[in-house]
Formats: C-alpha cells, structure tokens, sequence
C-alpha cells in the first residue's frame, strides 16, 4: 500500500516537473527542473528495487548531465526564444506517439510476472550457476563484469570512443585562438 | 569567483567526502549497489566542483589534460588487458577464473577480476566525464559574480 502511494507521489511530481520544463522560458530553471525529474526517476527506480540502475541515474542524470547543460548554457542566452510556430503539429506527433507506446504495453506482461519473457531466457540460468561460479553478494555486478563481461568491455569503449569524439570537435576549434592566448592552456 | 567565500570553504569541506564515497563505491560495487560507472562519475563529480567553483585553469593545473586522457586510454586498457593475461594464462579471453591459485575455487579469479575491470571503467568513465567537462567549461568564459 505504501509502495502505491509513494509511486503515486513520485509520478504526480514527475508530471508537474514535466509541465513545469514545458512551460518555462528560463533555461536555468529547465535545466535544474531536469536534474530533479531525473532525481524523481531514480527514487521510481528504487521502488522497483533497481538500485544499480537508480544509482546510474541519480549520478549521470542528475549530476553530469547538470552540470554539462549548465556548462552549455553559459555558452547560450538565459531564455529560451518564444515559438513561432503553431504547436499543434508537434502536439499531434506526441499524443500519437503517446497512444501508441500505451497500446504497445497492453501485451506486456503483468508487472513482476514470472512468466515475463526477460525471465525466461538466459535469467534463470545465471541465476542457478552464479553461487559456484562468482558467488559475490552483487549478482549484478557480477553478471556484468563477467557473464556479460563482452558487453561492458564495449560499453567502456563506447565511454572512451564518445569521450575522444568529444575532445577531437571541441579541441580542434578552439585550438588556434587557444594557441594565441596561451600556449600552455590545452583540450 | 573570488570573494564567494562560503562557496568556496564548503566546497573545500565536500570535495574529500565525494572522492571517499567514490572510491566506496568503487571497491564496494561486489558487496552493494555500484561499481566502476558510478564511481567513476561521483569521482568525475568532486573534481568538476572544484573545477566550478575554483576556475577551470586551477582544475587543469590539478588535473593536466594530458593524465586525463592517458587515463582514459589507461582505463580502457586495463579491461582489455585482463582479458589478454587470462587468455595467456590458457583461459578464454576476459574469463577471470584464470586468475583463481586453487582451480577448485575458479570463484576467486573471478572476484580478483571483476574488481581489476571494474576499476578500468571506473579509470576510463572518470577521465571521460572530466575530460568533456573540461572541453565544455574552457569554450566559455569564467562565471561572472553577478551570474551566481
């Protein structure tokens, strides 16, 4: 019953944080209204006892990705420019998008179901072989580093990859004024 | 940013507990909820702050760009070199069961190597995350006092 409740809660402020960036023009306050809606994400996280996942999302949404729009925005004006357009195209596209992602769920599987395809496949299989293969208190962390030890090799690479994108665009433009102002300063 | 005293003071008083959770986080990611990712962002975090509030000239000094990116280089290879020594040791690559000194308990390995590669996400999300920090907050101008 409190877990309803707490959900309920945690919705509705996620809605009103969601009207609340919609409606204002101050992008600071936007940006600091996404960090609380990512912040509200996580704590619905927790309550579908997803705590690796919450953590994620409390430290990237809510902290990284903050900081690098508010690192943006001092590159940007303060307010968001009024829209000229009519916005009843851009309404359409999202009450359809809406519906249809609400009609996708009806073949879903009932909430925590065991009979959930996810828990199905190769799930059940870690789960009886993890406490003699890896045997740590983290079933997560294990079955992430070394079943799927592949597929977070690649997502590192794929931190990595970003990183040097990021650093090769941002770099390269500056470099030549750079160069003029200091000779030192550097990335 | 000079006279915001108290900004810079609890900052100062922040910054050792973020990098001491981070570091938590990190070697604690097998027994709770966390690991390298996360740690490397909370890690990541501590020095953007400083980074904020002191200018980003003084994080470069504390950080030069070159570590950051060798570090993020570093991290990476640390994950995959595991999976090098592991196939040496006549395993398949990135089964961490090589690293077991009684093969009756592969389980062991596998925890000395989950704690190696962890800590190069960790290396490599870190760099990475202070790494565009640092490229994004050197294109603007320093924060004006009238803009906090």
């Amino acid at each position: 019953m409190s877990v309803i409740l707490i959900d309920v809660a945690l919705f509705s402020f996620l809605l009103l944080t969601a009207f609340a960036i919609v409606r204002l023009r101050n992008l600071f306050a936007v940006t600091m209204l996404t960090s609380v809606f990512s912040l509200l994400s996580a704590g619905l996280f927790v309550t579908l006892d997803a705590v690796d996942v919450a953590f994620t999302e409390a430290a990237v949404g809510a902290g990284i990705s903050t900081v690098l729009l508010l690192g943006t925005l001092s590159l940007t004006p303060h307010d968001e420019k009024p829209a000229t357009r009519s916005p009843l195209l851009p309404m359409l596209v999202v009450f359809i998008t809406g519906a249809a992602l609400i009609y996708g769920t009806m073949d879903m599987p009932a909430f925590g179901s065991a009979d959930a395809p996810i828990h199905q496949h190769v799930g059940p299989d870690y789960i009886e072989r993890y406490p003699h293969d890896i045997d740590m208190p983290n079933i997560v962390t294990g079955i992430l580093g070394s079943y799927r030890g592949f597929d977070t090799l690649g997502e590192t690479a794929v931190v990595f990859t970003a990183g040097i994108a990021v650093i090769l665009l941002l770099h390269r433009s500056t470099l030549g004024r750079r160069r003029r102002e200091d000779e030192e300063e550097d990335l | 940013m000079h006279h915001h005293l108290i900004l810079r003071i609890v900052s100062k008083f922040l910054i050792p507990p973020i990098l001491l959770y981070a570091l938590y986080v990190q070697f604690h990611g097998d027994f709770g909820p966390g690991g390298g990712f996360q740690a490397g962002v909370i890690f990541a975090a501590g020095f953007i702050l400083y980074g904020i509030v002191y200018g980003v000239s003084h994080l470069r000094r504390v950080l030069p760009p070159a570590l950051v990116r060798a570090l993020a280089a570093l991290g990476v290879l640390i994950y995959a070199g595991t999976g090098v020594v592991s196939m040496f040791l006549g395993f398949n690559y990135l089964d961490y069961a090589a690293f077991a000194s009684d093969p009756a308990h592969a389980s062991h390995g596998q925890h000395y190597g989950i704690i190696v590669i962890e800590f190069g996400v960790g290396l490599t999300v870190f760099a990475v995350m202070t790494a565009i920090f640092m490229a994004f907050a050197s294109r603007a101008p320093e924060i004006k006092d009238t803009d906090w």
